[in-house]
């Protein structure tokens, strides 16, 4: 299972010619002008991976989870800000290629997977965030339409993306009650918020979005009414994997960084590598990257055979993934000296852009609750 | 119309590249073979062309050693159809007469083609000969180095750069080209041509099954490396101290040395 295939190689090796030339070397403006790089995206979607794992019936690139594992960490080295996105961008395409219907699959999967319209995961709320089942977004039914009322919180894409997933409360039956809504960006009564300031990710937009009796028709419902929280789940289970191969990549470009830095640096007459203590701190990073590779990897085979397992083998690999790909940068930054912490350097942008996974795709708190609860309940 | 697309797997560029002094031939395990650049921006002239007429047949054909199906994969996942690696412990070391002999070989083998399109010259060996020695051998005109190039549905055109002028060419087919790298940037394979890639009929022939000789026997058409020189190293070059005729000695210097 964890042996690459020659096919996974060749995926990779595209992801990487790709990533080389369009998007290493622009991360580091893109993340001091805040630029989305749309066009960029649209040349992502014609490689493929803009539906990486989404059916190949309506556009996907029909492959497995394994290989978006490895797709995600090949895209992140260049930018975890970009890559991320683009996993958001994933999670959106399947959730509506696998539980819309084959007239909803026709009406949006083919431009959504070629990156042509970009899509948005709205499931945050200011006042719903790991308690998601809370959520207040409401949506009320009236005639061939619904209603839809409420604010959605730290949208990535949001006022760029053409298509918005929106989780929304159609009974007050807690999560039971959630109903998955694809609303259209021209909706009268959708507005955004201005563009969030953020420590990192700065090369997506993050806003508000503000529903005000935006009409909404009941053809955009995706799966029954009560089947929206069984939904956003079910796309988080990837979105986890997705976001963890995101530190995974940008951790091990964070460790390279620093191994070649304390090769070349030289101190108290000799080159950095010869200092014990710094070359353990490699080796540190090394070991936690890997391990996180192995577990992002049984994760995703465990999402591709469908194994009761995988929302606890996914919670751990997210956990795991993004705590050791902060690390990673975090311990870079601080190998790489003062440099560490210059903007051209490239490492303090990785730190920051991978702060947030911790956060985000359910906090790692949320990661330890989902399977603390399995051992304990179990 | 059936284009063949001439391609070639060399050491990587940006490594660091060695001649085994015992055999005179390419150190291949001192870096990672890849395809050479120039092959992509060929064939992506000759999928220009199939792009807008989808009855096009495009075959990749290289000659090298065994491992150069990586390359030819690659080509195969950007979209070319079929592809033919032409291998055997006899042609180590081939000269390029002999390479272009072989190529050629290779070209009647799959049918003939309309157009040969192949890059100007290789990173590795930059002879700059080979097109023009395959269009001999088969007997076809050849357009060399084309900077510019348009396929049509006749005849073959485009422009060459040549000492203070650029020329117009054109052919009917069948014919040669040579392409430089200023001609096409080429794409990217996608994920669905790399799974297709692996689906595309990819062969492999020996010098047998193209009925020519290529070792000692055939010595008389080839040339035989008797012995081989590691580069001599760099030396500095001469330093102008600016007596107030810098620039003239400068000028003089670039021209002595045929640079302007």
């Amino acid at each position: 299972m964890l042996r690459i295939t020659e096919d996974q190689q060749a995926l990779v090796d595209a992801v990487r010619d790709f990533a080389t030339e369009r998007i290493a070397p622009h991360a580091l403006e893109w993340d001091e002008q805040k630029h989305f790089p749309v066009d960029v995206l649209a040349e992502a979607g014609e490689l493929g991976l803009g539906g990486i794992y989404v059916d190949e019936s309506y556009g996907g690139a029909g492959l497995e989870r394994k290989d978006a594992v490895l797709i995600f960490e090949e895209l992140s080295k260049a930018d975890p800000a970009l890559a991320a996105y683009i996993s958001i961008h994933n999670m959106v395409v399947w959730m509506i290629d696998s539980f819309g219907t084959d007239e909803q699959r026709a009406q949006w999967v083919p431009q959504l997977a070629a990156m042509q319209h970009l899509g948005s995961y709205c499931l945050t709320e200011p006042g719903a965030g790991s308690d998601a089942a809370s959520l207040s977004t409401r949506a009320v039914r009236d005639g061939d339409d619904y209603v839809l009322n409420g604010v959605k919180q730290f949208i990535s894409g949001a006022g760029t993306s053409e298509y918005y997933v929106v989780m929304c409360r159609t009974a007050d039956t807690g999560s039971k009650g959630i109903s998955t809504l694809v609303v259209h960006k021209d909706t009268p009564g959708l507005s955004f918020g201005p563009n969030e300031k953020k420590m990192g990710w700065n090369t997506q937009p993050t806003r508000q979005v503000i529903f005000e009796d935006a009409r909404v028709p009941v053809a955009n419902r995706l799966g029954e009414e009560g089947a929206g929280f069984h939904i956003a789940m079910k796309g988080l289970n990837g979105g986890r994997i997705n976001i963890g191969a995101c530190s995974l990549g940008g951790g091990q470009a964070a460790l390279e960084k620093a191994t070649a830095y304390l090769k070349e640096r030289t101190a108290f007459g000799a080159p950095l590598t010869t200092k014990q203590s710094l070359v353990f701190d490699l080796a540190e990073m090394d070991a936690k990257l890997e391990a996180a590779r192995t577990l992002l990897m049984r994760a995703a085979d465990a999402l591709d055979r469908q194994d009761p397992d995988t929302v606890r083998l996914c919670a751990m690999a997210k956990l795991v993934a993004t705590d050791s790909g902060f690390e990673a940068a975090n311990t870079s930054l601080q190998l790489h000296g003062g440099y560490g912490y210059l903007h051209e350097y490239g490492v303090e942008k990785i730190a920051r852009d991978l702060r947030v996974h911790q956060i985000l795709e359910g906090s790692n708190e949320i990661m330890r609750l989902i399977v603390g609860r399995m051992l304990v309940d179990g | 119309m059936k284009i063949v697309v001439l391609a070639k797997q060399v050491p990587d560029t940006w490594s660091d590249r060695k001649i085994d002094l015992e055999s005179g031939l390419l150190d291949r395990a001192a870096s990672e073979p890849v395809p050479d650049e120039i092959n992509e921006r060929a064939l992506e002239n000759a999928l220009a062309f199939k792009d807008e007429n989808k009855d096009t047949e495009i075959v990749v054909v290289a000659m090298g050693p065994e491992d150069a199906t990586k390359t030819l994969r690659k080509l195969l996942s950007m979209g070319a159809d079929s592809a033919v690696l032409v291998s055997d412990a006899a042609l180590a070391g081939s000269d390029m007469v002999q390479t272009a002999r072989v190529l050629a070989a290779a070209v009647e083998k799959v049918g003939g083609a309309d157009l040969v399109v192949a890059g100007n010259e290789a990173t590795d060996g930059r002879g700059g000969m080979i097109p023009a020695m395959v269009a001999e051998v088969l007997g076809l005109p050849v357009l060399p180095g084309l900077d510019e190039i348009q396929i049509a549905a006749d005849k073959v055109s485009g422009e060459a750069v040549v000492d203070g002028g650029a020329l117009q060419v054109s052919s009917g087919y069948p014919a040669v080209v040579s392409v430089t790298e200023k001609t096409a940037e080429p794409r990217f394979p996608n994920f669905k041509g790399i799974m297709a890639a692996k689906k595309k009929p990819l062969e492999n022939w020996s010098l047998a099954d193209l009925g020519i000789q290529a070792g000692p026997e055939a010595a008389s058409v080839r040339s035989v490396m008797v012995s081989a020189a590691a580069r001599p190293p760099k030396e500095a070059g001469p330093k102008v101290a600016d007596d107030g005729t810098a620039a003239a000695q400068l000028a003089e210097f670039l021209a002595t040395n045929r640079l302007i």
